[in-house]
Parts: structure tokens; sequence; C-alpha cells
């Protein structure tokens, strides 16, 4: 009887092996095939991804487009209001490539931060709200590159909900009616880090500083890729296709030593209304469940992630942890900060360490960057502002990459 | 009273809260089930834990998306207000729970849970949204979630010296960021059209968003409502 079991050798053997997936055996319908139905049907505007694209391959063997340039830039709250850095990294790597983007001024929050913390609104505002911001897209002809996580998962979700469901899309094309706005679901939902993983090996071309010497972790966020999973980018070179793809394919291609930890698939803690007005579960997870976890299996020098909530959850955590003597030390960048940086984005004016608040200065001075170079450089830009002799900061001052050095 | 092998009940759960009929519980219950998205994200429960397994808020609290998903699929009413008074506002909505093997989506549950329970403007909701109103102030009023002017020392002493170092010079470092949407705010993370934020308020009057604010807390609807009626009837 035994004899024709799988053998735990067996076992090992195939998990040893990528997982390549097959689209047509996919457990969950496509959702462009709805959406082509929507718009033949001329419910919905259907937005074209914009040449050029590139075609990545996502969890269950379907193919996604992700545009090169041509996109309006959806911002997130918590990047440009406490870690601007992370939004202009992503803007100075598209400067650098000359790529065509648009930053609009008629972009409102989606406000998913707001309905998962509190449910202070419903579907119909939810829906209503990204159908406005993807409507006011289409407008310009730019398409939707989504810097936010949670926007990206959140949108994902609606668009879910619109397409099956006929009285929601009524009711949101009442309101978008009252502004002489259509109703625009977007060919492809595409959060900026799938572009940053489209845009790696260019970026490793025009590497200047030599990451080599850095170990770091990777925290995948949430609602990236657990949120509609099927819609995030997996690829059997990385981590056999097991996980998704983006930012640890960014850190191998710019020669970082990727190390691994047990609890990579926890979540960072922020919660939404916790990190708010109930910190105490927050700061007790991303320390005893994330950092302390990282420092104990891996060491490293750095981690690195793509959403907002997890930057600052994981980073500003790490305080009051010290005051009990818990493992901490470990900076927290997102991986187009680290591009930049790796491009020569000056660490302040662009990457804007001083928003960070867990000790960076090793890290830096680890890759051989004299940081008290540029953080004197960016003080003399700060006097000139309070001196009123310059009024900011601009792409001027900022766009033209520094050889950074000891 | 101890559970023992005579009044073990392995069906649905003994009321803890007769301070609500059985009426007005099935009621709520009815109203979360009447959800056009409530049949998207229950199929049922095997109780593998799988859920359980991945939830940071299992971890932390007396709290089970597992739990959540069987009441739901008992339709068990009883266990159900438990759930709506005692366990909602832990949910870290993360959505880890959604490995599921059933494809239940046990966190969109909670978060159908919290619109009903704030409708019905039930206390629980209420306290544990204490402290949140002026973010809700901001993100329906300004179009954005948080702005710098939000990180102050007395609301975040848990991030350490760093929080007073940047009020010190929020003004001067909001000048020194390259991108033009953005540089020189404070009060707002980027900055919104006036035309953008009518066409936002008009979402909320038009999708009965504001309804739910009533309910949550009075006096903020009476200021949102001010603010945005003026503001659009000036256009």
């Amino acid at each position: 009887m035994t004899e024709n079991m799988t053998t735990v050798e067996e076992i090992l053997e195939r998990k040893s092996k990528p997982v390549i997936r097959d689209a047509s055996v996919a457990p969950t319908e496509d959702m462009h095939d709805r959406l082509l139905e929507l718009e033949a049907k001329g419910e919905i505007i259907l937005q074209k991804v914009p040449e050029p694209y590139v075609e990545f391959t996502t969890k269950y063997g379907r193919k996604k487009k992700i545009p090169i340039e041509h996109t309006w830039h959806h911002k997130s709250c918590g990047h440009c209001g406490h870690i601007p850095g992370y939004a202009s990294s992503i803007l100075w790597l598209h400067r650098q490539f000359n790529l065509d983007y648009h930053d609009p001024t008629d972009q409102t929050s989606c406000t998913g931060w707001n309905y998962y913390a509190s449910a202070a609104s419903n579907a119909v505002g939810q829906a209503a709200v990204m159908s406005r911001n993807f409507a006011a897209a289409y407008e310009t002809g730019y398409f939707p590159l989504i810097h936010c996580g949670t926007s990206f998962g959140h949108y994902k979700e609606i668009r879910e909900q619109l397409v099956h469901h006929k009285d929601l899309r009524d009711d949101v094309r009442r309101i978008l009616d009252k502004m002489g706005k259509p109703l625009v679901i977007p060919e492809e939902i595409v959060h900026y880090s799938e572009w940053v993983y489209a845009m790696r090996d260019k970026f490793a071309e025009r590497q200047l500083v030599d990451m080599s010497a850095i170990t770091a972790t990777v925290h995948p966020a949430c609602h990236y890729y657990k949120i509609v999973a099927e819609d995030a980018i997996y690829d059997p070179e990385i981590y056999g296709g097991q996980r998704t793809a983006v930012v640890t394919a960014l850190l191998e291609k710019l020669n970082m030593n990727v190390a691994d930890y047990s609890t990579w698939f926890d979540c960072c803690g922020f919660g939404f209304r916790h990190v708010l007005v109930q910190r105490d579960f927050t700061r007790s997870y991303a320390v005893l469940r994330k950092i302390e976890t990282m420092i104990n299996e891996a060491n490293p020098d750095l981690t690195v992630t793509h959403d907002t909530g997890c930057v600052t959850t994981l980073d500003k955590s790490q305080f009051a942890a010290k005051a009990h003597d818990r493992k901490v030390g470990v900076p927290v960048l997102s991986d187009a900060q680290v591009a930049a940086l790796a491009m020569g984005a000056h660490p302040f004016r662009v990457v804007q360490f001083h928003w960070h608040s867990t000790d960076w200065r090793p890290f830096l001075e680890k890759l051989g960057i004299n940081w008290q170079k540029y953080w004197d450089e960016f003080q003399g830009d700060l006097d000139q502002i309070r001196a009123g002799t310059k009024s900011g900061i601009t792409w001027e001052d900022a766009d033209q990459p520094i050889h950074l050095t000891a | 009273m101890p559970t023992t092998l005579d009044n073990w009940n392995p069906g649905k759960a003994e009321s803890r809260h007769p301070e609500a009929t059985y009426e007005e519980k099935e009621r709520l219950f009815l109203e979360v089930k009447n959800d056009t998205r409530y049949e998207d994200f229950l199929y049922g429960c095997y109780e593998c834990g799988i859920c359980v397994s991945a939830c940071p808020s299992a971890r932390f609290y007396d709290f089970s998306p597992r739990v959540i998903a069987q009441a739901m699929a008992r339709e068990d009413v009883e266990r159900i207000y438990d759930i709506i008074t005692e366990d909602i506002w832990n949910c870290a909505q993360c959505f880890s729970c959604v490995r599921c093997p059933r494809q239940n989506n046990p966190g969109g549950l909670v978060t159908i849970l919290r619109e009903v329970s704030l409708k019905n403007g039930l206390q629980e909701s209420k306290d544990a949204l204490q402290g949140y109103s002026r973010v809700i102030y901001k993100v329906m009023l300004k179009g954005n979630q948080v702005s710098p002017d939000m990180l102050q020392p007395d609301f975040f002493p848990d991030w350490g010296p760093w929080v007073q170092g940047f009020t010190e010079n929020m003004h001067v470092w909001r000048k020194a960021i390259p991108m033009d949407s953005i540089r020189g705010l404070t009060d707002v993370a980027w900055r919104t059209d006036r035309k953008t934020l009518l066409e936002l308020y008009t979402i909320w009057f038009e999708s009965g968003n504001m309804d739910i604010i009533k309910e949550l807390d009075e006096s903020l609807y009476d200021l949102l409502t001010e603010v945005m009626e003026e503001e659009l009837e000036e256009g």
C-alpha cells in the first residue's frame, strides 16, 4: 500500500522547482473579459494602457500590462503627508528617463484608509470616489499609476464590485452624471511598484552606488498582493514564483543581498484605525512580529517595502520599543527610494531621509555615502529658504544625480 | 456558568447582551446580510483556521476571523451581535484572512458589520472611534487622510523626539520638497483644485455618506454639512 504514496523526497523535489502557472486553469475569472463585455454594452469607458507597456505574469499565469510612461500619478496621502521622499523619488525616477507623466491636482484621496479605519462611508461612496478619480485621469489622456498600496487594493476590490453589481454601477453613474463625468475603468489597475519592477533593468544600468554590501529584508504590502491576489506580479525566478516578485526583484537587480525571515507574510501592524488612535497594537506587532524577527533571523541593514502604511509603521514604531530593550534599529525605505538612491538621488533633496526616524546614518555610511556632507548642503538650502532668498527646492535643484562619495 | 455536558449548546450562542432584544439583533444581522457584497464575502466555513493563523489581531486580541465566518454561515444572531459590539474594531483590515480555501473574506464581513454598526448608532462603535473624528473631518473636507500638521508631539509621543524636531522644522521642510503639488503645504498632503473638492462633497451627499456621519457624531456632521453646503452654494 505504501508503494504508491508520495514520499517526502518527492514533495521536497517538487517544492524545489519554480511554479509556472497556466492561465487556462486559473481558479478565478479573468476581469479583463468582464470589462470588455461592459465596454461592448456601452456601460463603461475602458481606458486602455498606453504604449509603450511591458507585459508581466500575475499570480495565476495571466498577463498584466504595465505602462512605462504617459501616467497620471495618483498620489498617496501617507506619502505626500508624512514621507514625501517616497513620492518625490517616484517622480525623480521618471524624470531621469525623460518619461512623460502628469502630477495632477484634480485627484482626491481614494479615502480607503479612512474606510478601513472607520467604515464611515459605504460601497457607493467609495466606488464614486474611485470613479471620479479615474474619470479625471481619463480626461487628461494619462493613465492612472497608483502610488498607494491601499488605494491599489481598494480600487481592485471596488472594480470587482462594479463589474458584478449593476445596481452599484447605476448608483455611481447617477453621481458622476451630476459632475458631467463618464464611468471609466482602466484596463489595468497598476501599482507604482509594478512600474519600478518593469524599470529595474534600466535603473541597474544607471546605478552609481554599489549596494552589494547591503543585506535587506522585504516586507510585501498586504493590500498589494492579498486583496484580489490574482492581480499581483509573480515570477518563477523570484522565490520560485511562490511570492510576489516586486520589490525583491529590484533589490536583487541592484546587487543587494535579500535575506529571508519567517514572518514575511505577516502584516506590518498598521491596522488603519490602530495606527492613528490605538498604537499599542501597531507598535507591538511591528516590533515583535516584524523588526525583531528580521533582526534575529537576518540581521538586515535595511528593510524595504512598497506601501505608505508599511514604511510609516515599521519605521516609527521602533522608537518606543527601545525603552523595553527590544531589538530594533533597522531603517525602512520604499523600493522607489532605494532605486533613486542607487541612481544618485540626493539623500535629502530627493529621498528626504530626514522624514524617517529610525537611524538611517549607519546604512548610508555602509554604502560609503558621506551623509553629513549632503546634510550640510541641504541645511544650506533650508537657510536660504528661511532667509527668503530661495522660495523652496525645485526639480532644477534636485534632478541632477550626484556622485555620492565618502 | 461553566460549560458542562448538561448545559453545553453546540448550536447557536446564548444571549450575552440582554440589553438588546432578539428582534433588534436579527434586524441588524439582516441589514448585514442584505448588503450587496455579502454573498461575495461568504461561502461557508471549513473551520480550518487558516484565516486565524494569518490574522495579526488574533495574536494580540481575543479575536477570530474564523468565528466571524462561522457565525455568519450559521446565521447565529446572538453571536453576531457579540461580534458587532465586542470584536469588529480589533480587525486590522490587512486581509491576510482572504487566503481562506473557501474564498471567504472575513475582513470584508467586518467592513459590512462596521458600516451597519455605525448606521445604527451603536455606542461601542462611537467609543472605538473616539479621537478619530479629526481624521474624518480632514479626509471628507480636504480630500486627504493625513497632513503634516497632524504630526504633533501630543498625538504621537511614542514616535519619540523626531516628532518635536519635525514640528519645529515643518514649514521649512515642506518648502524643501521638489514636487510642485506638495511643496509648501502643511494642512494638506497635496494641492487639490476647488472644483475637485466640490465634486468630492457632492459624492458625500449623494452616496448617503452623510447619514452615517450623522449617526456617528452629530457635531461633526453639523460642522461638515455647514462648510460643504456653503462651498457648494458658492460653486
